[in-house]
């Protein structure tokens, strides 16, 4: 009688403390921080922007109480640029720091070799700055494996589109141009912006004359600019993101008489003009937003605030982490939680105006499923134009600030 | 008129090629030691040189000396924190040497490359050319700065030449190349030549990276291909021969030129490359080699 009732005493006190256990990390819970991983190039001026936009959003956001009382804690991993280190900061952010959810690197390949992982570890997964169509083709081919990754920035196909609607209004229907040659690095993302170039520039009346690839590591532009300049066209479009610096200052120094104009990465950079010698000069490129183009209410602040907290504007990669850490914390609070399929429904349905315009995802029925829509009322890009040392927006005209201007050195045929 | 363009652009690459093997060649040939840190040393020249430039605002010329400065005190402190100390050591067997300065090298150069990439991130710099503009060649539209980056190269490597083969200097890194015992024997300190050799190795990098970052580029990554395309230009002319690493720097040139201009500049490098392992087959030894 004496044993049992001891037993009995002892279930009930060991329920209790299990309960007051329970209940104090109940508690505990209610104040956790929400973790964000972010996995990005510290050593390259558009990764390094990731972590330190994010945490700008996270101050912001923590000052203003968190979200329904949790703080937002940014935990920053450098994946040197590298896919093998990535895919380890993954598994570290995941297994070791329990991170909610992961913000991580530019670079296409990267993301790529990420998107299985997020799948396995189940953890919602947004890029703030790969194009690859592939990211969000593989959501739309798998939906229920893939549903954890999301495309927080520009297709390669819309960013294709981003130029080509530039190269309408700015270079057919102002200047008059006819004929294009597509020079573009040999990547993942290049491979469907390519095949986006050739559909749409004939359509807005650029007929394309010819089409140079060339592998990322090209050091001597030389003979390619020699080879576009045997075939006379009007402009140069450009699909350029792992080189930059040196085809644009080879394009200055052999005076090469015609135009580019495209997506260049590095130009969005403001250390573009520095590290080109100003070589820039004339060289137009698309953005998502630039320093000092109110794309939305939000652009301008975000700019300035972060050159005052970093010394520089942020690169394009800024922009898109800094809302991804919004759109996030929205979708947190919209779930009630931090659980991962939780989560993706509402990141799903997330209807955000960050800075680089409205932010909504495609459905699991469009071809780009998670990917961010692209539109006008949406987000449309921009066209920029470095004039003077400056970056300075030059399209769509609700926000362009000043008219193209060239070096001498072009030759305009028109 | 493209085979004036395709003369003119590979006699430029050609000899800042050429320019950047010697001092490879010459470290090797006279003190044995791969050096495997020289993409880095010539990167670190040429990023000094456009900070000194673009940061600092030292002007073009003060740049450029500052490059080769930085390229000289490199070659030094690679010299005596990483390959004497390595020479020197008791502890490591002598037949073992060569490989522990072909990885203490290797590993130096990546630290130069990191710390690079850490102050001053991996995007690529271009030093900004000391002569602008560009002339007209045989109808090719050239760079000025093209013309200025092959004489300056052809100016240094004539200046070498008569440094080896006309001063008394000259004439104990020579021989202390073809038999360093017999050298000690004449009563010449041995390490006064290296210390010699390494210092004109400094410079020639230096001279080499600053050019190369005014004529294309570098960025932290370019150390790796560097070192490879200074390595493979040495193996193909004989290792440690000067003659042999200028022939074969022209050979390299102008079939990444003619490859990159005839067939598509994204398989620029392959026919060099394969022809280095044909090479390798035949005459193992390289085209000069005397070893």
């Amino acid at each position: 009688m004496n044993k049992a009732l001891s037993g009995a005493l002892r279930c009930a006190f060991g329920a209790a403390a299990a309960g007051v256990v329970l209940a104090a990390s109940n508690a505990a819970f209610a104040a956790d921080p929400i973790k964000i991983g972010v996995i990005a190039e510290a050593q390259a001026i558009a990764g390094a922007s990731i972590p330190q936009a994010a945490q700008l959003a996270a101050d912001e956001i923590n000052a203003g109480g968190g979200v329904d009382g949790r703080k937002i804690e940014i935990i920053g991993y450098d994946n040197h640029s590298s896919s093998a280190d990535s895919v380890r900061a993954f598994q570290r952010a995941v297994n070791e720091d329990k991170v909610n959810v992961v913000i991580a690197s530019y670079i296409s390949e990267v993301v790529l070799a990420l998107e299985p992982w997020a799948s396995r570890l189940k953890t919602p997964f947004v890029t703030p700055g790969a194009a690859s169509n592939e990211i969000s083709k593989s959501v739309h081919a798998d939906y229920e494996k893939n549903k954890y990754t999301f495309h927080g920035y520009l297709t390669s196909a819309a960013l294709a589109l981003s130029v080509c609607d530039g190269a309408k209004d700015l270079l057919v229907d102002k200047m008059h141009m006819k004929t294009a040659v597509i020079m573009s690095e040999d990547a993942a993302w290049t491979k469907p912006l390519d095949v986006g170039y050739e559909e749409c520039l004939p359509k807005v009346g650029l007929k394309v004359l010819d089409h140079i690839r060339f592998s990322p590591d090209t050091t001597d532009f030389t003979p390619i600019f020699n080879k576009i300049e045997g075939a006379k066209p009007d402009v140069i479009i450009t699909g350029i993101s792992h080189v930059g610096v040196q085809p644009t200052v080879q394009w200055k120094n052999q005076q090469v008489p015609i135009p580019m104009f495209g997506i260049s990465s590095q130009a969005t950079n403001e250390t573009f003009g520095k590290d080109t010698n100003q070589a820039a000069e004339g060289v137009l490129y698309q953005g998502v937003s630039g320093p000092g183009v109110a794309v939305t209410p939000k652009s301008v602040p975000f700019a300035e605030n972060f050159k005052k907290k970093y010394g520089n504007y942020p690169s394009y990669a800024g922009y898109t982490a800094y809302d991804e850490v919004y759109y996030i914390a929205d979708a947190v609070k919209r779930a009630g939680s931090t659980d991962a399929d939780k989560l993706v429904d509402a990141l799903e349905k997330t209807d955000w105006e960050g800075t680089i315009g409205r932010v909504q995802f495609y459905g699991k029925d469009d071809p780009f499923t998670h990917s961010i829509k692209y539109g006008r009322g949406l987000i449309t890009g921009l066209m920029l134009q470095w004039q003077d040392g400056k970056q300075s927006a030059v399209w769509p005209k609700e926000v362009a600030k000043v008219d193209i201007k060239f070096p001498s050195f072009i030759k305009l045929s028109n | 008129m493209r085979a004036f363009q395709i003369l003119i652009d590979g006699f430029a690459i050609s000899a800042l090629y050429a320019l950047g093997a010697t001092g490879f060649t010459l470290i090797f040939g006279v003190s044995g030691v791969l050096n495997l840190s020289h993409g880095a040393i010539m990167v670190a020249a040429a990023v000094a040189a456009w900070a000194a430039a673009s940061i600092l605002g030292v002007g073009t010329y003060a740049g450029a000396l500052i490059g080769v400065g930085v390229a000289l005190l490199t070659a030094f402190l690679t010299y005596f924190a990483v390959v004497k100390p390595i020479q020197d050591s008791r502890r490591i067997p002598n037949e073992e040497k060569e490989i522990f300065v072909l990885t203490g090298t290797l590993l130096w150069g990546i630290m130069i490359q990191e710390l690079i990439a850490y102050f001053f991130t991996n995007n690529a710099k271009t030093v900004l050319p000391i002569v602008e503009g560009v002339v007209d060649i045989l109808g090719v539209r050239t760079p000025t700065n093209e013309i200025f980056t092959a004489i300056v190269c052809c100016l240094v490597i004539a200046l070498l030449w008569l440094l080896v083969n006309r001063t008394r200097t000259g004439k104990a890194v020579l021989a202390a190349s073809m038999n360093p015992r017999g050298v000690t024997l004449l009563g010449l300190e041995l390490t006064n030549i290296y210390i010699v050799v390494w210092a004109i190795y400094g410079i020639l990098a230096g001279i080499a990276g600053v050019l190369l970052g005014m004529f294309l580029g570098v960025s932290s990554y370019s150390v790796g291909p560097l070192t490879a395309s200074a390595f493979s230009i040495v193996v193909l002319g004989g290792l440690g021969s000067v003659s042999g690493s200028l022939i074969a720097a022209f050979v390299v040139g102008y079939l990444e030129t003619l490859t990159a201009y005839l067939v598509s500049p994204a398989y620029r490098t392959i026919p060099a490359l394969l022809l280095l392992v044909f090479v390798m087959y035949i005459r193992p030894q390289g085209l000069l080699g005397r070893r």
